[in-house]
């Protein structure tokens, strides 16, 4: 099947094939990313906006490399000086944009449902970069790009994604994505941030470290963050460390194989100790890398290419 | 003297429990048991064969946002929209700007009622000034200018303690209090119901354990108080329990449902449609089915619409900043009909109780019947015609309707207030 879509606005509404699909593209990114001369050609002469109305540091830096390394223009949108600051409305940002004939938008956004929004208004693709606690699509496909690399295919392997999955985007992405790829996800944490709703969605909720650790082959860990403390949702950040905290003993008892992941950023010694986050089994700055393969190729894809067509010139 | 001759209509009148082919007649704004045959000559004769006949529909929760807020809607716009719904009695919610918790206000509105409402509305008072829920509003002056209820809608009195006194206070004069149940702490930033959709969609959750708490809450005061209170929109099947429960005590309780609670749940939220997006939110299945269940059984003694207009600017917006509220009046008998009487079996005298003599009784308003002697307002509908919706050419001023564009079965053909035709099916002709 040719890649049909315009918008990259959810995992849920992907199919397995277009999953591998985009991940068969970013590994034919990847290599250009390896020689002296970065830049293919794929997206000249087309102006990418990054629509960025939440901080972002990570995923803001992966889409503008992204769209550099295809050639594309890039503009970013600072949020603190704009006209939303003036009361503009979405709506009217967003079509500003498009009259400045953008040929794309990536947008960051604090309400969940807002790319959904713009895609329906605009003529131009929409790439959702966060929105609220929905989803991270981009990210659940570097991060299962990410897995695939070390583990192959992914049926069957227990992955465990550990922290404040309420809140959290990213877990609800690679939930979708992992589930359609065929993983056993079993989702661990206090009570509070991982509500049992999410079995609805195909993965396991436990609140036991150990026996959701056991034997598992990837370990996604997700930031903490010390506004649910306050928000009376866990009683403080060191009672989260010693119940889930990932530290050396807690890791034995992952498979000898496994790979510790976390999205960023990370809060040393909250959710993870140092001397994992640096460790051999971490992978978390190759997630970074592998996010500007996957968005190259989220990018390409959404702007009309064929992932067949990816063909690096030397 | 004016006469109006309604002939051949199925006649239903809950009140006097009559359901029949028949006739009714209408003199000078009453009704009347039969007209002479010289007056029958002059009068005006509207053939309602196909039709039912009913008393006119009351709806003791809507939102017509004047004074302050008329781009949402008006006393005019919003009236009209209720006689185009075959609304004749409507009660307004006091979250106007300035909102209605003093008698100057309530003489106000009263003032543009008479000027410009096409149907019978009357005016709610807020329990708290400023509805900031910290201090008692003047309640006896609000009686006296002229409320028939009081309530803080929207913004649900927090203290257990005010809220005795308020209803304890407020029965001094007979004078319901209404309260949407919703604990606050419980729902900080919350826009859809708590639960598998919220997850999925990363939405702040609305809890029903939030409006379960205070309706408990409430039926432990009207116990311990002896006063009526008045649980509005109820969207959870806890709720409902506790208010079966609470009934088989004889409690001095009451509650509504709406028509879009017993007709959707949050599924369909999924587009992040803010037409969907009210509070209380759209809840489950199995809370949808109790609130039936509820209707059936009397637990839910009406319907109401909580109609609350707003333009299209505001709701055109992220899901997260679009305000809570939907259109009401002008689809809620085609809605009642779909779930109430096609769906699940009511019988239609049933549902016009409902939504007529129930109500009015509930704040104590001479309406909802047919009987002689009283004021003649009526609802002709076909409860057969089909007929598509479109909000933004309907009588309300706002267009914020989950209905849009739907195909809609039963249609109020002729609204009569006072004996006078203010809506004939098309338009609204006074």
């Amino acid at each position: 099947m040719p890649w049909h879509r315009r918008h990259l606005i959810t995992l849920e509404e992907l199919s397995l094939d277009e999953i591998e699909q985009v991940h068969a593209t970013a590994v034919a990114f990847k290599r250009t990313l390896k020689r002296t001369v970065k830049k293919v050609p794929a997206l000249r002469g087309k102006t990418i906006v990054n629509l960025f109305l939440e901080p972002s540091t990570r995923t803001r830096m992966a889409f503008e490399m992204a769209a550099k390394r295809l050639s594309a223009d890039v503009i970013g949108f600072d949020a603190a000086n704009s006209s939303t600051t003036k009361g503009e409305t979405l709506r009217d940002t967003a079509q500003n944009i498009q009259a400045l004939q953008a040929d794309m938008i990536v947008l960051r956004h604090s309400a969940a449902g807002s790319p959904l929004y713009l895609s329906r208004i605009l003529n131009i693709p929409v790439i959702n970069a966060g929105d609220g606690a929905h989803e991270h699509p981009s990210q659940g496909l570097l991060d299962t790009f990410t897995m695939k690399e070390h583990l192959g295919s992914l049926r069957g392997r227990k992955v465990v994604i550990l922290g404040d999955i309420l809140f959290s985007r990213v877990a609800r992405s690679n939930i979708h994505a992992l589930t359609k790829m065929g993983a056993n996800v079993t989702l661990v944490g206090p009570s509070t941030l991982v509500p049992h709703w999410f079995t609805h969605l195909g993965v396991k909720v436990s609140h036991d470290l150990k026996s959701a650790l056991a034997d598992a082959e990837v370990v996604m860990l997700l930031r903490i963050q010390h506004e649910r403390q306050a928000a009376g949702l866990f009683p403080s950040l060191s009672e989260y460390t010693s119940m889930f905290g990932l530290n050396k003993t807690r890791a034995s008892w992952l498979n000898p194989k496994a790979i510790i992941m976390h999205p960023g950023p990370i809060n040393r010694g909250v959710e993870i100790d140092s001397e994992l986050a640096d460790g051999a089994r971490s992978v978390i700055l190759e997630q970074v890398t592998n996010g500007i393969a996957v968005r190259m190729a989220v990018l390409y894809l959404c702007a009309g290419g064929q992932p067949e067509n990816v063909t690096p010139v030397e | 003297m004016s006469s109006l001759w309604i002939r051949n209509a199925r006649v239903i009148d809950p009140a006097a429990r009559r359901d029949d082919a028949g006739d009714i007649f209408i003199e000078n704004g009453k009704f009347v048991p039969t007209l002479s045959t010289a007056a029958r000559k002059r009068a005006r004769q509207i053939d309602a064969r196909g039709l039912v006949a009913c008393p006119g529909l009351v709806d003791v929760h809507v939102h017509f946002r004047e004074p302050g807020q008329t781009h949402k809607e008006s006393i005019a716009t919003g009236s009209r929209a209720a006689a185009a719904g075959g609304f004749t009695t409507v009660v307004c919610m006091p979250n106007t700007t300035p909102v209605a918790d003093n008698a100057g206000t309530i003489q106000y509105m009263k003032d543009v009622i008479t000027r410009d409402a096409v149907v019978k509305v009357f005016p709610t008072g807020c329990i708290t000034v400023g509805m900031k829920g910290q201090a008692l509003a003047p309640i006896g002056s609000l009686k006296r200018a002229g409320v028939v209820a009081i309530t803080d809608d929207g913004d649900c009195v927090q203290s257990n303690d005010l809220m005795r006194r308020a209803v304890e206070y407020a029965k001094m004069f007979e004078l319901p209090v209404m309260d949407h149940c919703q604990d606050q702490s419980m729902t900080q930033g919350a826009v859809m119901n708590e639960g598998v959709m919220s997850t999925r969609l990363g939405l702040r959750g609305w809890p029903n354990a939030a409006e379960d708490l205070i309706v408990a809450r409430n039926v432990i005061l009207s116990e311990y108080t002896g006063a009526h209170i008045h649980l509005q929109h109820i969207s959870s099947r806890f709720s409902v329990d506790v208010i079966r429960r609470a009934k088989a005590r004889k409690a001095r309780i009451t509650a509504e449902a709406t028509p879009h609670h017993i007709a959707l749940t949050d599924d369909a939220l999924g587009t992040y449609d803010t037409n969907f997006k009210m509070n209380p939110p759209l809840r489950t299945e199995e809370d949808r089915r109790s609130l039936i269940e509820g209707l059936r059984d009397g637990t839910i003694d009406i319907i109401a619409t909580d109609h609350a207009p707003h333009n299209e600017s505001e709701k055109d917006r992220e899901f997260d900043f679009a305000p809570n509220g939907i259109l009401g009046l002008e689809t809620a008998l085609a809605v009642t009909l779909e779930i109430l009487v096609r769906q699940n079996k009511f019988k239609l005298p049933k549902v016009i109780d409902l939504m007529t003599r129930r109500p009015a009784k509930l704040i104590n308003l001479a309406a909802g019947t047919l009987a002689p002697g009283a004021a003649a307002d009526v609802c002709l509908f076909d409860p057969d015609e089909t007929w598509k919706y479109d909000a933004k050419s309907g009588e309300s001023k706002s267009s914020n309707s989950p209905w849009h564009g739907k195909t809609l079965t039963g249609r109020v053909k002729t609204t009569i207030v006072n004996g006078r035709v203010v809506f004939d099916g098309r338009r609204i002709v006074v």
